[in-house]
């Protein structure tokens, strides 16, 4: 049997307000995308702990999305502004690593836009298919990458 | 604990909804594997009385110490299961619901669909797992509604809320209440006097007990949460005792300056101290600062001179009002959109040609003509007047693509009442379609067309432009295919109605959201049109859309009901799913303290939160480095078996059928 073509998994974190709700109005509105993410509600895209990416690597994600309101709508004023900061330093440390910065993608989706969450879920599995699985031992084992990605939280 | 988590699972069908593209009975199968889960059963609609009785059987039956409900989005069933759970004897907060409809039936096909399901419903059971019962907190809340804007919706809300025995503060930014419907002429369709109409709700609220006036005023700043939001309104100084003027206007015949009226969009000028129109509320005049020829150093004091009662203070100042409110209702009404950005119309450059709030004060008996149609270049009576629909509506290419609603009836309106001021005058009206969805509507604009033989003409005018002293109008009658060129006096457009200016800066201080085309946004399209998603905040007229005045009013009611359910409550609840501090993990860093916009926490050898204040974004705990700030209910080792489920921490034996 010919293997079947890789399928990037991928955890997708959305705040209650604005990303979740936005993902909802794609299932209401019947907008198709593909169905790779599983998606894990917030209330704000401020509690996304930098260690939920880490481990969502660990346990075997190709890819880590993190929807939130757009800047200036934050239902909790200014979540959002520092889960961006956030975010930014993560993926330089996961370059560091030798993983991909661009496996963890942010995006602005607001409750309005169900067509934009559906684009940006078609637009980053077809992104993670380019990049290919995510392989922590081959990462290991070459000499220029990161050591052993660490525990992180317990 | 002593004994293992026993978790229930219910997997609903929703009819064909989820049952279509997810096979319920292997989603059931998977879960009832899953480590931990005591009991699993599905439903044909879960939300169904006999749907929950299966929940609360099963909670008594198996004993269950957790339940999650595979159904649709929580925003829709989380409290019917967590009120039915409840009822069980099950503490509300050990129910979570798996969104498996929107995030994933219907939007997925194939089988994949069904293996995504189990994710989603496996993770929510290792949520569960971890959470544990809480109950909600208790908070006291001000029995005073801020109601912002003084037109006919908010008008109305006030009133009604006050007439229900709660204090109000009326927020109006311009020096008169009364809004856009003090400014028409007459409504449609019965042709009653706006002015005639209003002007007895505007006095009602300024004589009303319980309802506090602050005209000139603007919201500064909105902080806290549903049932406490602290508010500070700016009130301009106005340089006038309102107690003391009694409106004889020696004042304005003396300033030396001129400028347009707002009132009579420009078609008429006032002086630097003026009223926008005579019944204004508060009846007052105002000295407009900016306008002035100047109050500090004093370079005129014309005013002041012939003010022979005293009333004119050139050292009034801006005042802070601080208040508390339980509600508020945002009334802030609408604008018409500009005839500049009109590129196919002359850029609002051509002479006489006006939009339709212009026309609407040339209509008016106290307006710029007295209530004679004189056009706005030389005065002269058109006798050929086009009136062009859906200008800048409908047109998602160049201008906006909603419908404005109103044009076609006060379109019909102005035809109507132009014929009925000049009897030799001719009416045309360009349209697209006749919309006249309402109570006595479509009668009124077929009086129009037949009995006051307006010309009505289906197509789109593709250009305007002066010839002369004569504007011309191209368009195309689509029903004939014929050309037809017109060469008018006048030109009245029914622009597009848009938010008041203003409205996206008011919207980001309440931090609540404006839709795409700014309008302020509902909590839900169908069922929750008064409501915005922020808890305690309300919409009201045509801030919310484009709305007519029987719209407005009913509006206006409907939030004020919805103000006074939360004033009239003895408490109001608050969510405990907020952060809490490990005070053997806090080392007093304090690095939570500035990531919480609500200043819930505060700092010590061991840092603080503030259950009432802590509106549970878990912002805190992100940025926690010792991991002593936790989230109710939300963990972080919560979430990371989420994760590990979700991703296949166990094998999900349907994923390639």
């Amino acid at each position: 049997m010919a293997e079947a073509p890789f399928e990037p998994k991928i955890v997708a974190f959305l705040c209650r307000w604005c990303a979740g709700a936005g993902a909802d109005l794609a299932g209401t509105s019947r907008i198709a995308y593909p169905s790779n993410a599983v998606p894990i509600r917030v209330n704000c895209s401020g509690r996304v702990e930098p260690e939920w990416v880490m481990e969502a690597f660990r346990s075997g994600a190709d890819g880590v999305l993190i929807g939130g309101c757009h800047p200036g709508d934050c239902h909790y004023v200014s979540g959002n502004y520092k889960t961006r900061r956030r975010v930014y330093l993560l993926r330089k440390v996961l370059a560091e690593m030798g993983i991909e910065p661009e496996r963890v993608r942010l995006e602005w989706v607001s409750a309005t836009e169900g067509a934009k969450y559906a684009r940006v879920m078609k637009e980053f599995v077809a992104e993670l298919k380019k990049l290919g699985p995510l392989s922590l031992e081959r990462k290991e084992k070459e000499p220029t990458a990161a050591p052993v990605l660490p525990r992180v939280g317990s | 604990m002593g004994r293992g988590p026993r978790i229930g699972v219910f997997v609903c069908h929703c009819g064909k909804n989820i049952a279509t593209t997810v096979d319920v009975p292997r989603v059931v199968e998977a879960l009832a594997r899953h480590p931990g889960v005591a009991y699993a059963a599905r439903h044909e609609y879960m939300c169904s009385d006999p749907g929950q009785d299966v929940v609360k059987k099963a909670i008594k039956d198996h004993r269950l110490t957790g339940v999650v409900v595979a159904a649709c989005s929580p925003s829709m069933h989380e409290t019917t299961f967590r009120n039915a759970a409840e009822e069980a004897g099950l503490n509300p907060y050990l129910v979570e619901i798996a969104n498996i409809r929107e995030w994933c039936s219907w939007v997925h096909d194939g089988p994949v669909t069904t293996d995504k399901a189990i994710r989603i419903t496996r993770a929510m059971v290792e949520k569960v797992k971890g959470n544990h019962p809480l109950e909600p907190v208790e908070v006291g809340h001000a029995v005073k509604c801020l109601v912002v804007g003084g037109g006919i919706s908010g008008i109305q809300a006030a009133l009604d809320i006050a007439d229900a025995g709660y204090e109000v503060l009326l927020v109006e930014r311009s020096p008169s209440i009364g809004g856009r419907m003090a400014q028409l002429s007459e409504t449609f369709p019965t042709l009653d006097c706006s002015q005639c109409i209003l002007t007895p709700k505007m006095v009602e609220a300024s004589r009303h007990p319980r309802i506090r006036l602050l005209t000139y005023s603007e919201v500064e700043s909105v902080t806290g949460y549903l049932g406490n939001y602290h508010v500070t309104i700016r009130k301009k100084p106005t340089y006038v005792d309102p107690d003391k003027c009694n409106l004889c206007g020696d004042c304005a015949r003396v300033c030396p300056v001129r400028v347009p009226s707002e009132f009579d969009q420009g078609l008429s000028e006032r002086a630097a101290i003026y009223v926008p129109f005579p019944q204004a509320v508060p009846s007052s005049y105002t000295l407009d600062e900016v306008n002035c020829l100047g109050l500090n150093p004093l370079r005129c004091s014309e005013c002041s001179k012939v003010c022979t009662v005293g009333a004119i203070n050139y050292d009034m100042r801006e005042e802070r009002i601080e208040e508390d409110v339980g509600a508020i209702v945002l009334a802030t009404g609408y604008d018409l959109y500009g005839k500049e950005m009109m590129g196919e119309y002359g850029h609002g450059t051509v002479p006489d040609v006006i939009d339709g709030l212009e026309f609407e004060r040339i209509l008016s008996a106290g307006g710029p003509t007295k209530g004679e149609v004189r056009r706005p270049s030389d005065g002269k009576v058109p006798k050929e007047v086009v009136f062009i629909q859906c200008s800048g509506s409908r047109d998602p290419e160049l201008h906006k693509s909603y419908c404005s609603k109103i044009c076609c009836m006060y379109t019909a309106k102005h035809a109507l009442l132009y014929r009925h001021n000049v009897h030799d005058g001719t009416a045309y009206v360009f349209y697209i379609d006749i919309r006249a969805g309402g109570k006595e509507y479509e009668e009124f604009v077929v009086r129009a067309m037949e009995d006051e033989r307006i010309l009505y003409l289906r197509g789109k005018v593709a250009k305007v432009f002066r010839d002369g002293d004569k504007v011309v109008v191209w368009g195309v009658d689509t029903l004939t295919g014929k050309r037809i060129e017109v060469a008018a006096d006048l030109v009245v457009l029914a622009q597009a109605m848009v938010p008041s200016a203003g409205t996206e800066e008011l919207a980001r201080k309440l931090h609540i959201a404006c839709g795409g085309e700014g309008f302020l946004k509902e909590a839900h399209p169908k069922l929750r049109p008064l409501e915005a998603l922020t808890a305690g905040i309300f919409l009201a007229g045509a801030a919310h859309g484009p709305k007519d005045i029987p719209e407005a009013v009913a509006q206006g009611s409907g939030a004020a009901a919805k103000a006074i359910a939360i004033l009239a409550s003895p408490t109001l609840t608050h969510s405990p799913e907020v952060a809490e501090v490990d005070e053997d993990l806090c080392s007093g860093c304090a690095v939570c303290v500035p990531q919480c916009p609500y200043g819930a926490i505060t700092p010590g050898d061991v840092a603080h939160v503030n259950e009432l204040l802590c509106e549970g974004c878990g912002t805190c705990v992100a940025a926690c480095p010792s991991g002593a700030m936790r989230m109710k209910n939300q963990t972080d080792a919560q979430v990371k078996r989420m994760i590990q489920v979700a991703l296949g921490g166990e094998p999900v034996e349907v994923s390639r059928g």
